[in-house]
């Protein structure tokens, strides 16, 4: 398939999807189809697109035939692909899960138009070529996780939903300042005229306010602590089908903003200490994320405070900013959106099954149903990072990368974390899986089951094919470190 | 212009966080419209701001230095859009959970 138009079809079949869904809100049945096969379709696109760009070929798209800088682009790279792959393979296993477990009243509400919408924001967001389009997109995909937020019922939910909408529209405002700065500073919003621009010597004074609303706006959206309390404020509430949904994506469309801001556009010309910076917020974030788990009782709420020690880890590899640890940093993302959603997918299962996940009350699941600790016990300890599973090879690149540059504290914290998100594990493993059972007769449905096997199984396959894939990274790495091929296929392609 | 356009934005942004910090819920969303407005005027003032220049080409004005730059309408444009979308999002969400 001719990659531009993989493009297309990658930014949307989810918008078609959502349509559909929407049209089809009387049959909760066609509306899962129309969910699924958009999804399904989508994720195809998307692996054509990886394929076609792996070894680093950037394409791009010029709506309306005019030319960047002036017109809005669409570009894909390796690393764009990449994302896009991973996500929709969990936005398929999310959509899945929310047909089978989520009860009847979701399924009158608009869930699955908001589903497709919201996987037609984050495509778009990976996808976009310029800072505008990046906030418009952020908005799409925040405004269905919003309504999505808003179908929780009772006080709990309203309370939970609401902090979640307020901390995320201050920092899309934030945001939206950075961006208006940065369009009356250099006089354009493309990513690649911007690195153009960075890269010749001009004062850089407006633009340290920009990039420190920018550190801003994606601290609170990638949720890094300081900015992250409004993390396991929110999700733990929702159901597991969803929090997988939320957990898998959209702290890590945050943290690809990061990325593709601060790694590609930024990454010379500005005085903006952002590297050091991010370095301290990291590292606070990887130990204080994993203190907050160990100190937990409920899983959702154990794996929410995961999620936040966990991007830490990212944010660290990008604030190293070495090829290697950029690579590092884009492969820990790849295998984190695929175990985080697992593990709330597994949460979902134990709930289904035991009717609670509260480690007093549930016990003795692996007596009960050994499937189900299996299904949990492999992303628990690919996220723990125990060989052969994806996450060693995610941490041990990264402690490799802050080695070679002989940072002690990085590499120190790398370890430490590792071993206590181990701990918090075994706290689960102990308290749910092991001790007696009661007798349960409730079993998930097999096609559930199968759901979570097919992404446990994807961390293995990404554990055994560690060296190709980390290649594919290193491309996408390379590619953000020198975007000669980008500016390229941005500045100057004729369609 | 330039003053006077800056003070305001300053003065939007300032009352909207005394109200964000209001804690009362209807609090919130008027200091949130109000913090909006003012990112809305900063785009606006982005692009320079000029006087009876229309971000138009006409036959007798073809220079860029008589136009308005017109990007920074679009954006604000899509900017109110946005903020308008979430103002009705946030009223529903306050509606609902005070019925609750």
């Amino acid at each position: 398939m001719n990659p531009l138009t993989s493009i297309l079809i990658a930014l949307l079949t989810p918008l078609i999807g959502a349509l559909l869904a929407l049209a089809s809100r009387t049959r909760p049945k066609l509306a899962v189809t129309s969910a699924v096969t958009a999804s399904a379709i989508t994720l195809a696109a998307s692996i054509s697109l990886a394929w076609a760009t792996r070894s680093g070929d950037v394409f791009a798209i010029h709506a309306g035939d005019w030319q960047a800088p002036f017109g809005i682009t669409l570009v894909a790279d390796t690393f764009a692909a990449i994302m896009l792959v991973v996500c929709q393979l969990v936005i398929v296993a999310s959509v899945i899960f929310c047909a089978k477990t989520l009860d009847a009243s979701y399924h009158r509400r608009f869930l699955y138009p908001l589903l497709m919408t919201l996987s037609f924001g984050t495509n778009g967001a990976f996808l976009t070529g310029d800072l505008f389009n990046l906030y418009v997109w952020f908005e799409v995909l925040l405004l269905s996780s919003f309504a999505l937020m808003a179908l929780l019922r009772g006080e709990d939910g309203h309370a939970a939903a609401w902090r979640y909408v307020v901390i995320n529209l201050i920092a899309s405002l934030l945001f939206l300042a950075a961006a208006g700065l940065i369009y009356g500073k250099t006089g354009t919003l493309n990513f690649a005229e911007l690195r153009v621009r960075f890269s010749e010597a001009e004062s850089s004074f407006l633009i340290n306010s920009s990039a420190a609303l920018l550190f801003g706006a994606f601290g609170i959206k990638s949720a890094l602590i300081p900015l992250a309390f409004w993390l396991p404020a929110a999700y733990p509430k929702l159901p597991p089908a969803l929090s997988a949904l939320f957990a898998g994506l959209l702290t890590k469309v945050g943290l690809y903003a990061f990325f593709r801001v601060f790694g590609m556009v930024f990454s010379d010309g500005t005085a903006f200490p952002h590297q050091d910076v991010l370095f301290v917020v990291a590292v606070v974030t990887m130990v204080g994320g994993v203190l907050g788990a160990v100190g937990q009782g409920e899983m959702r709420r154990i794996l929410s405070f995961h999620i936040i020690s966990q991007v830490g880890y990212m944010a660290l590899a990008l604030a190293i900013y070495s090829p290697l640890a950029l690579a590092a940093g884009i492969f820990y993302i790849g295998h984190h959106i695929i175990v985080k959603a697992n593990l709330f997918l597994a949460t979902g299962l134990v709930e289904a099954h035991a009717g609670s996940s509260d480690l007093s009350k549930t016990s003795g699941v692996m007596k009960t149903s050994p499937v189900i600790a299996v299904l949990f016990a492999i992303p628990a300890l690919s996220l723990a990072g125990i060989p052969p599973l994806s996450g060693f090879f995610a941490k041990f690149s990264l402690l490799h990368s802050a080695l070679q540059l002989s940072d002690w504290i990085g590499a120190a914290a790398i370890a430490l974390v590792g071993l206590l998100t181990v701990f918090s594990m075994l706290k689960i493993w102990r308290a749910i899986f092991w001790g007696d059972a009661e007798p349960r007769e409730a079993k998930p449905h097999p096609l559930l089951n199968l759901t979570s096997a097919v992404l446990g199984l994807t961390t293995i396959a990404i554990g055994l094919a560690a060296g190709p894939l980390f290649e594919i990274a290193q491309t996408a790495a390379n590619g953000l470190i020198d975007p000669q091929t980008y500016l390229e296929a941005v500045l100057s392609t004729p369609l | 212009m330039q003053v006077i356009i800056a003070l305001i934005t300053g003065l939007l942004i300032g009352a909207g966080i005394y109200r964000l910090l209001g804690g009362a819920k209807i609090d919130i969303i008027i200091g949130l419209i109000l913090i909006s407005q003012g990112g809305n005027l900063i785009i606006f003032a982005s692009g320079g701001l000029k006087h009876n220049a229309p971000a138009l080409l006409t036959d007798e004005a073809t220079n860029a230095a008589s136009m308005a730059d017109p990007l920074p309408q679009a954006l604000v444009l899509t900017a109110i859009v946005i903020g308008f979308g979430i103002l009705a999002f946030l009223l529903t969400l306050l509606t609902r959970s005070s019925k609750a």
